[in-house]
């Protein structure tokens, strides 16, 4: 018979026994060794009947296809662009994907997107070899201008939005900011000086305590001791309707599932 | 004169104290610090990121570098010269042959994953600690593998074995010493370390090697520890 030596959500570090025997199935960063069942990730165990797998709570953003990410112009290649995303891989932004618009041969490639520029876009192919395509046609798919761009763990992602984009949207009410996380882990904040203070605080305090339970409840009382009044309504009215993105909470629900 | 009494007045099974803690570099993508005795050292991951030059790049697997470094001013009599040298660069290399076993960069083809040692301070056993504070950092990255290596020396001084030498016992001059070195996976007893400086009997190798079983055992429960008190 088969016994489970950790509890649900607890920490599992590499080489850890989670199970013995043979009633138990590894997933991923989980291995089998003789009879019994190995964390392969440090990570929060999750069990799902007698599937074991372990939610990695640090490491690098590996590209996926349909993700939204934030990244930045490194390079302009003969037709497209060369993306940093935030991981081991560069993206490449090719000519018809860069804009709904026809683009001329032998155009300036830096009057759309220059060196340095943030955007975001979608990943739209990823290959066996990680190389990565991106586009810029889609739903809310823009180029950046103005506010600030944090980093975070891409582990933490799926918290800071939290279930139904929760998280995000109470951050965003609370503090009148327009934020777009990207599934790479960079943040994109723009709103008045304070609030933007306010958020980012809040958005490493969720990354702190991410693996921690009962995280949405800690952040609305931490978000109410340290609220200040949004001086300009303006700000707060764009919010609310840019927020519903129907393909964007749809991919934000697969990433929230295992979380609380 | 035999050997009965350590320097230090330790058991001959007996290791220096350890401290092991993860996630101490804010700016690294994994962490690690361990302390055994007087010799310590700090590991830092950077990766998996894109390798250049292009030439170096295996499109079947990421890449694992490993750099040791000891401080000038860790040494307990000359100042080390900085920079590499023939010690730092062989040591590097048997790191990262004591690491690549449990390491699994497969979905990183193209990549590298860095690992930097640098100790601070040290009294004989710095690879080991080494070893130890770069799988601490390794698994902190977020990095799969499939368990901690945890190393420690054994050895001999003068005819008795005994575990986890200090310099003062590397340079014991009563008789024989023999220096080892073991790197091992806990979960399988594989040894993916073993190097020797000395002299020392097939039987007491024998010994010795199944003597350095448990405390490598203990050490990889320290690690694992460090690995969860970051999330505390």
């Amino acid at each position: 018979m088969g016994k489970l030596l950790v509890n649900d959500k607890d920490i599992v570090v590499p080489g850890e026994i989670i199970a013995e025997g043979m009633d138990f199935l590894p997933s991923t960063g989980t291995y089998r060794h003789k009879d019994n069942i190995l964390a392969d990730k440090v990570g929060l165990l999750s069990v799902d009947g007698k599937v074991l797998k372990t939610i990695a709570l640090s490491g690098k953003y590996l590209p996926s296809r349909n993700d939204t990410v934030i990244g930045r112009v490194i390079d302009i290649l003969m037709s497209g662009w060369r993306i940093d995303i935030n991981s081991a891989y560069t993206a490449v932004l090719p000519l018809q994907e860069a804009s709904f618009d026809y683009i001329q041969k032998g155009a300036d490639l830096s009057k759309f997107f220059a060196l340095d520029d943030y955007v975001v876009g979608k990943i739209i192919r990823v290959t066996s070899q990680n190389l990565v395509d991106f586009t810029m046609k889609g739903p809310g798919l823009r180029k950046l201008y103005g506010g600030r761009i944090i980093s975070v763990s891409p582990t933490k992602v799926p918290r800071i939005i939290g279930k139904q984009g929760s998280m995000v949207s109470m951050i965003k009410d609370t503090t009148g900011c327009k934020i777009t996380v990207g599934q790479n882990g960079l943040i994109w904040i723009e709103g008045e000086p304070e609030q933007e203070v306010i958020t980012v605080n809040t958005i490493r305090k969720i990354e702190r305590e991410a693996h921690k339970n009962g995280l949405t409840e800690e952040i609305k009382s931490y978000l109410d001791k340290n609220k200040i009044e949004i001086k300009n309504k303006e700000f707060k009215k764009e919010t609310k309707e840019e927020k519903p993105k129907e393909e964007r909470t749809k991919k934000e629900d697969d990433e929230s599932q295992g979380e609380q | 004169m035999a050997y009965n009494i350590r320097l230090d007045g330790r058991k001959f099974d007996e290791t220096r104290e350890i401290e092991a803690k993860a996630g101490v570099i804010k700016k690294a993508d994994g962490s690690g610090y361990f302390r055994i005795g007087k010799t310590s050292a700090y590991a830092a991951v950077y990766g998996p990121k894109e390798l250049f030059p292009k030439s170096m790049q295996d499109p079947k697997t990421g890449v694992l570098r490993c750099n040791y470094n000891m401080m000038p001013f860790s040494g307990a009599g000359e100042r080390v010269r900085p920079g590499p040298s023939r010690r730092s660069k062989e040591i590097s290399m048997v790191t990262k042959t004591a690491l690549l076993p449990v390491v699994d960069l497969t979905d990183y083809p193209n990549a590298v994953v860095d690992v930097f040692i640098e100790l601070p301070q040290t009294d004989a056993g710095s690879r080991c600690a080494g070893i130890c504070a770069a799988s601490i950092a390794l698994a902190d990255a977020g990095i799969s593998m499939k368990d901690v290596v945890t190393a420690v020396s054994c050895g001999i001084v003068d005819k008795q074995v005994v575990i986890d030498l200090d310099y003062a016992e590397e340079a014991y001059e009563g008789g024989d010493v023999a220096d080892i070195p073991v790197a091992m996976i806990p979960s399988t007893e594989e040894i993916t370390l073993l190097q020797m400086d000395g002299n020392i009997s097939r039987e007491n190798l024998k010994k010795a090697l199944e003597m350095v079983k448990e405390p490598l055992k203990e050490i990889a429960e320290i690690q694992r520890k460090a690995l969860k008190d970051k999330y505390k």
